[in-house]
This record gives structure tokens, C-alpha cells and sequence, in this order.
């Protein structure tokens, strides 16, 4: 059975991080699995930790009186899940569903929160590897805000004619 | 004596053969030569369709060029005249023009793995892509489709979707912007799949038809993959109305979309993409 250090450095999140900085984070790391339809976590409760998804989709949601829970964006293999841990109020601010069987690293923000005031260096080099994934979401729900497909144009199907 | 080309300002009229509801505004027309003549077409190429009476508009062609009869049309009403042409009924006649423009360049591809990224309707010029691919699926490496919709009752194509997902040999990725009860695949725009699609981006050729700016965002999440710029290739959108290049309706830029496209190399409208107005 392999370690939590060579499963995380098999991870695209970790990829080319220092040994060093990827035992500090194993430290903070264990698996954990969730059956389809199990909830990771639910909005307003303490963000207590964060994954790494191995296997698996998971559903971020919220829920909208009269529509009941509404799918806001899928997560898959390799993707990060939350990051409400990683500041104050540490809730988090959406449901996390297993959409199937889901096999993830799990960090304990805690310690990993311990860990980074310890030694900055080790905050800097998770942040620039959270930053992006934030960034990537942030610009997809932008994209998704536009409702590019709403519109009346469209690649030779008429066009507006 | 030589014999004349065929004018291709002529409608020729083609018998609507069949009409498959794909959406509840889009619909797939498969049409026939009432004259029984032959027709060919290459992946990407589309056929101006004239409503008799109404006018004409540009569609591209969604079905298989290894077998071109009938041919297959998806058109999604948003005007005046793809109104009148989705909803004719088998029996019907309309006329056609084609095919006219560039190709997807398939034989390029061979050997190379191949992504295809289609958001909404950009679905139907690519699906004769698929098509090809599939029918001579040994010269090809990987083969991903990543598929966007605006919500999953605008998905089209479903019943191939399915059959599709089932193949061993064709990766499959659909995600939906807006969900509905019951939704149980993908959430998020088209390009969120490209990430984790399993192809290898520096030996893959990448096929882009969609919204003009999801094709911007897709091209931005290809080049971060790591896809060079002159393996990715888009079908644009214009205002095709001659379809042979004198018009000038279509320019964008240097290029007459209807003949220079609309399949281009994304080095070669590269510097328009961005542009506010051309």
C-alpha cells in the first residue's frame, strides 16, 4: 500500500514541490472515502479540512427555497475541494456532495493552518499552488455567468438570420 | 465541349427527408437532391439552406461524410429564416448551396491524439469529425470529446452522447452550465473539463466550434494545458451570405470567413479574437 507522501506526490496539486514541504503536508493528510450521495460537507459548518479528490466527483450545492439543492459546480479527479479553511470564519459557504464513490486525501486544516504560521515559506508555496485553482474557478463561473450559449448567435446555425 | 460548373449562386432544391427534434429550438434536417444527383462534403464545411420565400442562411453540415446521403443539417431557430427552415416537415423542399468553405483538417490528425471541444451548437460541425474519426479510429491516438451545454435538456445528440460514452476507445466529458433536478453529470463550463481530459498536449490537435468567446476561454485553457497554438483549430462565426467570397459580408479582418474558413488554424485569427469590433 503506498504512503500519503508518494500518493500526494503523484498529485498534479503537488507536482514538483519539494519533498520536504510535501512531508510537511502528509503530516496533516489521510484518506478518506465518502459513499455516493454522502455528504462531504454542509454550508455554515466548520471547515474543518480539505481534500484532494483520487476517484470520484463530488457536487458542490446549495439550496434555493422552492428548487431545493442546486448543483453550482462539479469536482473531479486531482481537484482541490475547499478552501473556506483556510481564513476566518473557517464555515463553509456551500454543500459538498459525493455524486459516487469518492476516494480523497484529506487534510486536517488545523494542522495545516499550524504549520504555515510556523514556517510562512510553507504558506507561500500552498498558496501559490491554491491561488491558481481559486483563480480557474473564479474565471469559469464568469464564463458561466455570460450564458454564452442564451444567445442568438451560433456557429452556422443560423446566426441571427 | 467542356460542361459548365453549376452557378453557385443556384439554389439547388433538395426534399427534406427526414426532421429529428433535437432541443426544443433545434432540429436536425436530413436532405435529399430532388434530382437525385450525388452530393460530397469534407468534416466542417457548411451548405447555405434557402427557405423559399423567406431567405437564406448558413448551416453546417452534421453528418458523416463517408456517407453524405441524405445530408444532415442542425439548425437551431434564432431568426426568421432558421425558424422557417427547423420547422418544415418531411416532404418539403429547400433549396441549397454548398458545400462551401475549409475543413477540419482530420488527416493532419492522424497519429496524434485528438481533442474535440464543442460548446452548445458548436456540436453539429463537428460531429462529422467524430464521425471520421471513429470510422478509421486505428489512425488516431487518443480521441477526447469534451461537450458544454447551456442546460442538460440543450444537450444534442443525446442518444449518440450515450452510445458514444460506452465506446472504450473515445473519452467522453459533458458538463452543463445551469442544471435540473435529477442532473446527475457534470456542472461548470466546457472548459473545466479540459485539465484532466485524457490527451497528451504535446502530440494532440485540438478542434474548437462553439460561442466565440467560450472559444477564447478554451483556447486560453488549451495553451495553459500545454497544446501548442498551431495545433488548435476553430470554426468562427459571421455573417456568411454569398458563401463564395465577393459579398464581403463575412470579412474578418484579411479573411473572407465563408471561403478563407471557417475553419482556421488559431494563429491566423489569433490577433482578431481579441479585437472589440472587426
Amino acid at each position: 500500500m503506498k504512503e500519503i507522501e508518494e500518493l500526494l506526490a503523484e498529485q498534479p496539486f503537488f507536482k514538483g514541490m519539494d519533498p520536504r514541504w510535501i512531508a510537511f503536508f502528509a503530516g496533516c493528510a489521510g484518506n478518506v472515502r465518502f459513499d455516493a450521495g454522502e455528504y462531504i460537507f454542509r454550508e455554515g459548518g466548520e471547515a474543518n479540512r480539505f481534500l484532494l479528490i483520487r476517484h470520484g466527483r463530488v457536487a458542490l450545492e446549495t439550496h434555493v427555497p422552492q428548487r431545493g439543492p442546486v448543483t453550482i459546480y462539479t469536482i473531479g479527479k486531482n481537484d482541490v475541494v475547499g478552501w473556506s479553511w483556510l481564513f476566518p470564519p473557517y464555515r463553509w459557504t456551500f454543500d459538498a456532495r459525493a455524486l459516487e464513490l469518492v476516494r480523497a486525501i484529506g487534510f486536517d486544516a488545523a494542522c495545516v493552518r499550524k504549520k504555515c504560521e510556523e514556517d510562512p515559506a510553507l504558506g507561500y508555496v500552498l498558496l501559490m499552488r491554491l491561488v491558481p485553482v481559486i483563480s480557474s474557478r473564479l474565471q469559469a463561473t464568469r464564463l458561466q455567468l455570460l450564458d454564452v450559449y442564451g444567445t442568438a448567435r451560433g456557429p452556422r446555425a443560423g446566426a441571427s438570420a | 465541349m467542356q460542361a459548365r460548373l453549376p452557378d453557385p449562386m443556384v439554389p439547388v432544391p433538395f426534399v427534406v427527408r427526414r426532421v429529428r427534434r433535437e432541443t426544443h429550438d433545434t432540429a436536425t434536417l436530413d436532405l435529399a437532391p430532388a434530382n437525385g444527383d450525388g452530393f460530397t462534403f469534407r468534416p466542417g464545411q457548411f451548405n447555405m439552406l434557402y427557405a423559399f420565400g423567406i431567405g437564406e442562411v448558413p448551416i453546417s453540415i452534421s453528418g458523416d461524410a463517408q456517407r453524405p446521403l441524405p445530408v444532415a443539417h442542425t439548425v437551431r431557430a434564432v431568426g426568421a429564416v432558421s425558424t422557417a427552415i427547423r420547422t418544415v416537415r418531411p416532404g418539403a423542399m429547400v433549396g441549397v448551396r454548398g458545400p462551401f468553405g475549409t475543413a477540419w483538417p482530420v488527416e493532419a490528425a492522424e497519429r496524434m491524439d485528438v481533442v474535440i471541444v464543442a460548446g452548445g451548437i458548436g456540436l453539429a460541425p463537428l460531429r462529422p469529425v467524430l464521425y471520421h474519426l471513429l470510422a478509421f479510429r486505428e489512425r488516431y491516438g487518443r480521441v477526447a470529446l469534451l461537450y458544454g451545454a447551456r442546460t442538460p435538456q440543450d444537450l444534442l445528440f443525446r442518444r449518440e452522447l450515450e452510445q458514444w460514452r460506452g465506446r472504450f476507445d473515445l473519452h467522453v466529458g459533458v458538463t452543463v452550465d445551469a442544471p435540473v433536478s435529477g442532473w446527475i453529470g457534470d456542472v461548470g463550463v466546457v472548459t473545466t473539463l479540459i485539465p484532466h481530459a485524457p490527451f497528451d498536449p504535446q502530440d494532440a490537435l485540438a478542434l474548437v466550434c462553439g460561442p466565440e468567446v467560450m472559444m477564447r476561454f478554451t483556447v486560453a485553457e488549451l495553451r495553459k494545458r500545454g497544446v501548442p497554438a498551431e495545433r488548435i483549430v476553430l470554426s468562427l462565426e459571421r455573417n456568411m451570405k454569398c458563401a463564395i467570397g465577393l459579398c464581403g459580408h463575412c470579412q474578418f479582418g484579411p479573411h473572407f470567413v465563408c471561403r478563407q474558413g471557417p475553419v482556421f488554424r488559431y494563429p491566423e485569427v489569433e490577433p482578431l479574437l481579441t479585437v472589440k469590433e472587426v
